[in-house]
């Protein structure tokens, strides 16, 4: 059986992974008076082959940015471009896994991976070659006629990423996949998505409000500022690949980085506490006590 | 991962566990104690409930139509109105639904007459269906059509609407056209709740059916083959103060009714396959 290694070099040499470039890009809701500006002025670069992290306080607008570059939505100014073409509407090159599961609940494992080329009309043998492919690859070979309730929460986030995957897409967009997960199975699930990008070397970028995650993840780390939302930071984690949990947590280098991310999350939300919000009360007072702590 | 597979297996219950666990021995206790009671409050005539004639008196006025045509025609004529109205109400309520659900110019045209039409209750539209329909048939199957019209099509709409806008947005974004997306993501979504507006619309069919027929005016009672239906049947025994034959008639119509759903609920679990694995 050479098969398998066939549909992985295949698959491999395939990927073209994009560089997605966010210019100046403001997006606000409501009418007149009411109106707020979710996104205000945000620039950055998604880098080709590279695991982009972005982390800010929920509700400043990250699933807003993602709308955005998901082409749901369309900026009120400034550019998305992919690959030096602006972006319009959704495709197939920019996926999104959301939050939670958006497995079609009816379709089992197996016709969930191949909803994009039978969506496009590209059921042909190479496809179903490479659905058998990706099944393996996120260990679900055994599950391919189960429903998506009838998998775990781990299982579930790994055939979504087959499902994604399939498309061959040139930036994958993953809305806090393993928000909901215990703690247990989202540690496994990062070592298992962090191999998973490394094999592969597409770009992605991975939203988040966990730090831990992000930094075990990231090759860089947007942080972001309270709403309206931009870049206030950006770190070049540069931590040594492949990265696993007992290597990180030992890392004097991973914890430096986590508290000076910690320390600029910190700043983003006492500017919002002394704004009156309740949100950001949690994590300043998480933070002082730490901080006394240490 | 077995034993994540295992505990997906439904668990057979175990020899050890009660008797009264059964769900059967449940229905079966349940339906015992409410004809005791029944047949109690009958002998002992208690006030009010005493008045209803004692399930032994209904049972030996049923008996012998287990042997009559003219019973068994009625089921089947009521069956076959219930069914013709309901198959009709699907046709008719399936798809309006559906273009209420995706079209919001539709959806706005249709829904203010939808909504004024609604509250009118079938019994109401007797005399009107009396009229405008050239044969009495059609007549009662118009006003059983009515019965499940308005749950269906409410039921679709609410279930279309309730869609997740990820499955859509995913969907878009591999590459779907609208047909596909309307093909496999809101048929199948909406799918649940056609199946709950069916069971609970030939429910309600069951519950018009008296109405409708009284319009046929004629059979349905011992002895005729003249095929009135169970509707009629009951209306035409209080006529004739055969005080346990309506009884007769309405436990029947409950039988039916029951039947019915349950018979629903079996296709629509069949047509559901991923409701089924939980």
């Amino acid at each position: 059986m050479s098969a398998p290694s066939l549909v992985a070099t295949e698959l491999r040499a395939r990927i073209r992974p994009g560089e997605l470039r966010v210019a100046n890009v403001s997006k606000s809701y409501g009418d007149a008076q009411l109106r707020t500006d979710v996104v205000k002025d945000c620039s950055f670069t998604l880098e080709r082959s590279k695991l982009t992290v972005m982390i800010g306080p929920s509700g400043c607008g990250k699933s807003t940015l993602i709308r955005l570059l998901a082409g749901f939505e369309k900026p009120d100014s400034g550019t998305i471009t992919l690959n030096d073409a602006p972006v319009s509407g959704p495709a197939r090159e920019r996926l999104v896994l959301f939050q939670e599961s958006a497995l079609f609940p009816w379709m089992s494992t197996w016709d969930n991976i191949l909803y994009g080329p039978r969506a496009r009309g590209e059921m042909n043998r190479e496809a179903r070659g490479m659905a058998e492919f990706l099944l393996n690859k996120v260990g679900l070979k055994d599950f391919r006629k189960k429903y998506p309730m009838q998998l775990s929460g781990g299982m579930q986030r790994r055939a979504e990423l087959a499902r994604a995957m399939i498309n061959n897409p040139a930036v994958m967009i993953l809305d806090e996949p393993f928000r909901g997960l215990d703690a247990m199975t989202k540690e496994l699930m990062w070592e298992y998505y962090s191999r998973l990008f490394e094999e592969t070397r597409r770009t992605n970028f991975f939203v988040t409000t966990d730090i831990d995650e992000a930094i075990f993840l990231a090759d860089r780390l947007l942080i972001m500022s309270n709403i309206p939302c931009h870049v206030r930071a950006v770190l070049e984690i540069d931590l040594p690949r492949p990265r696993t949990l007992i290597a990180m947590v030992e890392n004097d280098r991973a914890n430096e980085i986590k508290m000076q991310a910690l320390s600029l999350l910190h700043e983003e939300a006492m500017k919002s506490f002394s704004r009156g919000s309740k949100a950001a009360a949690d994590f300043v007072e998480a933070y002082s006590k730490r901080v006394t702590r240490a | 991962m077995s034993a994540v597979a295992e505990t997906l297996v439904r668990r057979p219950p175990k020899r050890g566990e009660s008797f009264f666990k059964n769900q059967v021995v449940r229905a079966i206790i349940s339906i015992a104690v409410f004809i005791a009671f029944w047949e109690l409050a009958s002998r002992l005539n208690w006030p009010w409930v005493g008045q209803a004639p004692a399930p032994s008196k209904v049972l030996d006025a049923w008996l012998p139509l287990l042997n009559d045509q003219g019973y068994w025609y009625s089921w089947y004529q009521s069956s076959r109105r219930v069914l013709s109205g309901f198959i009709a109400a699907m046709i008719i309520g399936i798809p309006l639904g559906l273009a209420m659900a995706t079209s919001r110019v539709f959806h706005d045209i249709t829904f203010p007459v939808f909504e004024i039409l609604r509250p009118v209750p079938p019994l109401a539209w007797v005399p009107a269906a009396i009229i405008f329909w050239p044969t009495q048939e059609l007549s009662i199957g118009f006003v059983i059509f009515l019965g499940a019209i308005y749950t269906i099509v409410l039921n679709v709409v609410g279930g279309a609407r309730s869609i997740d806008v990820r499955y859509f947005q995913a969907a878009r974004s591999m590459g779907s056209s609208s047909w596909d997306i309307f093909r496999r993501i809101i048929l199948p979504g909406v799918l649940p709740s056609i199946i709950v507006g069916c069971e609970v619309g030939i429910g309600i069919t069951w519950n018009v059916v008296v109405a409708a027929e009284m319009i046929s005016g004629g059979g349905g009672a011992i002895q005729s083959s003249a095929g009135g239906g169970l509707g009629f049947f009951i209306w035409n025994s209080y006529i004739g103060f055969s005080y346990p034959l309506i009884v007769v008639g309405m436990i029947s119509i409950g039988i039916a009714g029951w039947i019915s759903s349950a018979v629903i609920r079996r296709l629509g679990l069949l047509v559901t396959p991923w409701l089924r694995v939980r």
